[in-house]
């Protein structure tokens, strides 16, 4: 082995670490910043695809197109990071496409037949409903996983098939439309964005709070006597990271509403699924709860002989599920202005090929919020690519899914690679 | 002065558990004393592990009693053994190798910033300064424990036991999947715990481990307690016949319940 333990006579310094020693300048580099080398292969990736897309149909690299992506990428982005913790805790969860389309329906019966319509409380009781339905149908399914000890893979294909039938039931499979004005909002349509002003706003929040974490962790590290990154690394990561968001407003701004000049800006379902990304990556993650979801997944008897409560933690798991699914389920809902009982179809599929492709690794334990975000923007990329090309579905269909395939051989090559 | 009517650190008296109708443990009664070393030996399925289970909460015992400090306690999970005092090293390193070393060594007892905010930095620290006790070096503590030798993850399975201030610890085949000079360094790190006045259940397939750092060795088979010997007393022999044919030996055999010579 080449890690050494050294006894006390050996001067401890000298030893390096066979990840460093054997790391090319660039991951060193990428190491030093401290971005996941990993992370910036699949940006890369993802620059590949847009410049390939935009020389073939000219029209990918434009605000217009980008801003559409975005919000065509919500629904998997919101659903994704929830799905990632899935995973990680060695579970899988095949009903989202379909819990996202029984809530939807639920909340679309309720706004148009149950309450009155355009009430002010109309929207906010309805958004409530759905997303405690969500919460108790994912802990429902969290129960019987945990708990009775069937096993996740059975319980979600039931739970596949029986909300997707209960979307239908709802109406008897009648659509409802349309809906509340407010609550279209979160689909990102009109009047669905937050404007150029606001855009900028959150983008200055953004940076602010980049500034403050990485300066405020600098500032703890150094205070226990920690080593410290050079200020440099931590001077480009704050300048690199500020100039994406950056540009990222900007872009959401060079879209106009039709027949004006005046800019969309940042639109809500994007808003919604980056607040929930950044929630998750930052605040859940320095829980006690995201550690055990990941001991649980590395380790399932270490830790259950460390006293972490497993069926509890694997219960809130499919509960945060089945929210994120029911927060998607209001935005597919809102954005198409009506509750159909299809919505959602497939979805579980983009969303598992989104954690995937991002890094989560389906025998648990490992994954991660930023890397599922570019996975679900990079499946949505692929078929946003595809439309504009004018590619039947069916062929979009085959391409995905050798795509998923494609990325899944990827990290089992960079995996074996790793470990060597 | 007097060590006889000093109680034990633990004592496990009569302790029966079934798994659907097999007798994995039947009347089963041992003991360990503050400072010492207790052999656990036996062939598979004697009922070591099932015993070490019940002491450190994964399983209930059907019947029978603990008592630490001749207090009876009772253990229903392994949040109440790290209570009492008790902590487990496994054979199979228990630790989640996706995790650092602090993550491992705090894990299900992660100190906390307010509000509710994990204290990485705190942990951090406080790891470094439990292994550089235990004289290991770990070159990044950041670093994932896949990352690590054997020997370093087997002192973090232990830096997690003393950092918690164990006074019981049950080591299940702790060399096991270590070569001979990382062995060499957890019998040191052992015989150190033990000059620091913890208690030790030390189980091993390996007679030459268990005559080389117990005190005393309590021999199981099918489920019954064959006897306890004092080890200075008995050959690796007389072990074997008592974990083989559960023949006693002629001398070092202690009467069940009556404490080592004090």
């Amino acid at each position: 082995m080449s890690v050494k333990t050294p006894t006390a006579a050996q001067p401890s310094a000298e030893i390096t670490h066979p990840a460093k020693a054997r790391a090319s300048p660039f991951q060193r580099l990428a190491s030093s910043i401290g971005i996941d080398a990993r992370l910036l292969g699949m940006l890369a990736a993802l620059m590949i695809i847009w410049t390939g897309f935009h020389l073939l149909t000219g029209s990918f690299l434009t605000a217009r197109n980008l801003w559409n992506l975005m919000v065509q990428s919500s629904v998997v982005g919101v659903m994704v990071s929830g799905m990632v913790l899935v995973i990680v805790a060695r579970q899988i969860d095949l009903s989202v496409g379909s819990v996202l389309g029984f809530v939807g329906m639920v909340m679309a019966f309720l706004q148009v037949q149950v309450f009155p319509l355009e009430v002010w409380w109309n929207w906010i009781v309805t958004v409530i409903a759905g997303l405690v339905l969500g919460a108790v149908i994912g802990a429902f399914q969290g129960y019987i996983v945990a708990y009775v000890e069937v096993p996740s893979f059975i319980v979600t294909l039931g739970a596949l098939l029986a909300f997707r039938g209960g979307a239908w039931l709802v109406t008897t499979g009648r659509t409802v439309a349309p809906l509340d004005t407010t609550f279209q909002i979160f689909g990102g349509g009109i009047g669905g964005s937050i404007g150029a002003t606001w855009s900028w706003v959150v983008g200055g929040i953004a940076i602010a709070l980049i500034v403050w974490y990485i300066l405020s962790s600098r500032t703890r590290r150094r205070k226990h006597g920690f080593a410290i990154k050079p200020l440099w690394a931590d001077i480009l990561v704050i300048g690199l990271q500020a100039a994406f968001v950056a540009a990222f407003v900007m872009i959401m701004n060079a879209y106009p509403y039709p027949g004006t000049t005046t800019p969309r800006g940042i639109p809500v379902p994007v808003l919604i699924m980056l607040g929930i990304a950044v929630l998750m990556s930052t605040v859940v993650r320095s829980t006690r709860f995201w550690r055990y979801v990941f001991a649980i997944g590395g380790n399932p008897e270490a830790a259950r002989f460390s006293g972490i409560q497993v069926r509890k933690i694997t219960l809130l798991v499919f509960s945060l599920m089945g929210f994120l699914a029911a927060v998607a389920g209001i935005i597919a809902t809102a954005r198409l202005n009506a509750g159909t009982n299809s919505a959602g179809e497939l979805a579980e599929l983009s969303v598992i090929a989104a954690a995937v492709i991002g890094g989560t690794s389906l025998s648990g334990g490992v994954g991660s919020i930023s890397g599922a975000l570019l996975g679900a923007v990079l499946m949505e990329s692929l078929r946003n690519g595809m439309v504009l090309m004018g590619l039947p579905s069916a062929l979009q269909n085959v391409v995905q899914g050798g795509v998923l395939v494609l990325a899944v051989w990827l990290d089992v090559i960079y995996q074996r690679h790793r470990r060597r | 002065m007097d060590a006889v009517s000093r109680p034990p650190l633990v004592e496990m008296r009569n302790i029966y558990k079934s798994f659907g109708g097999v007798h994995a443990l039947e009347d089963v009664t041992i003991d360990l004393f503050p400072g010492e070393v207790v052999g656990l030996v036996g062939h598979n399925g004697a009922g070591k592990s099932t015993l070490i289970k019940i002491l450190s909460g994964v399983y209930e015992a059907d019947r029978g009693e603990i008592f630490i400090d001749g207090q009876p306690v009772m253990i229903r999970s392994p949040r109440d053994a790290r209570q009492q005092g008790i902590e487990t090293i496994y054979q199979t390193l228990a630790l989640a190798d996706n995790l650092d070393a602090p993550a491992n060594i705090f894990l299900g007892r992660e100190l906390i910033r307010a509000p509710f905010s994990l204290d990485e930095d705190a942990m951090e620290a406080a790891s470094r300064g439990v292994l550089d006790r235990l004289k290991i070096y770990v070159p990044s503590l950041r670093e994932s424990c896949a990352n690590m030798s054997g020997g370093q993850r087997q002192a973090i399975a232990i830096g997690r036991a003393i950092y918690f201030n164990a006074r019981i610890l049950i080591m299940d085949e702790p060399t096991a999947a270590l070569g001979p000079q990382e062995s060499r360094q957890v019998g040191e790190l052992i015989r150190q715990l033990k000059k620091e006045g913890l208690g030790i259940f030390l189980i091993s397939h390996d007679l030459h481990d268990v005559f080389d750092y117990s005190d005393r060795v309590s021999v199981l088979k099918n489920g019954r307690l064959v006897g306890t010997v004092r080890a200075a007393e008995v050959t690796k022999d007389d072990v074997l016949a008592m974990i083989i044919a559960g023949s006693l030996p002629s001398s070092g055999l202690e009467t069940p319940r009556v404490p080592a010579s004090g």
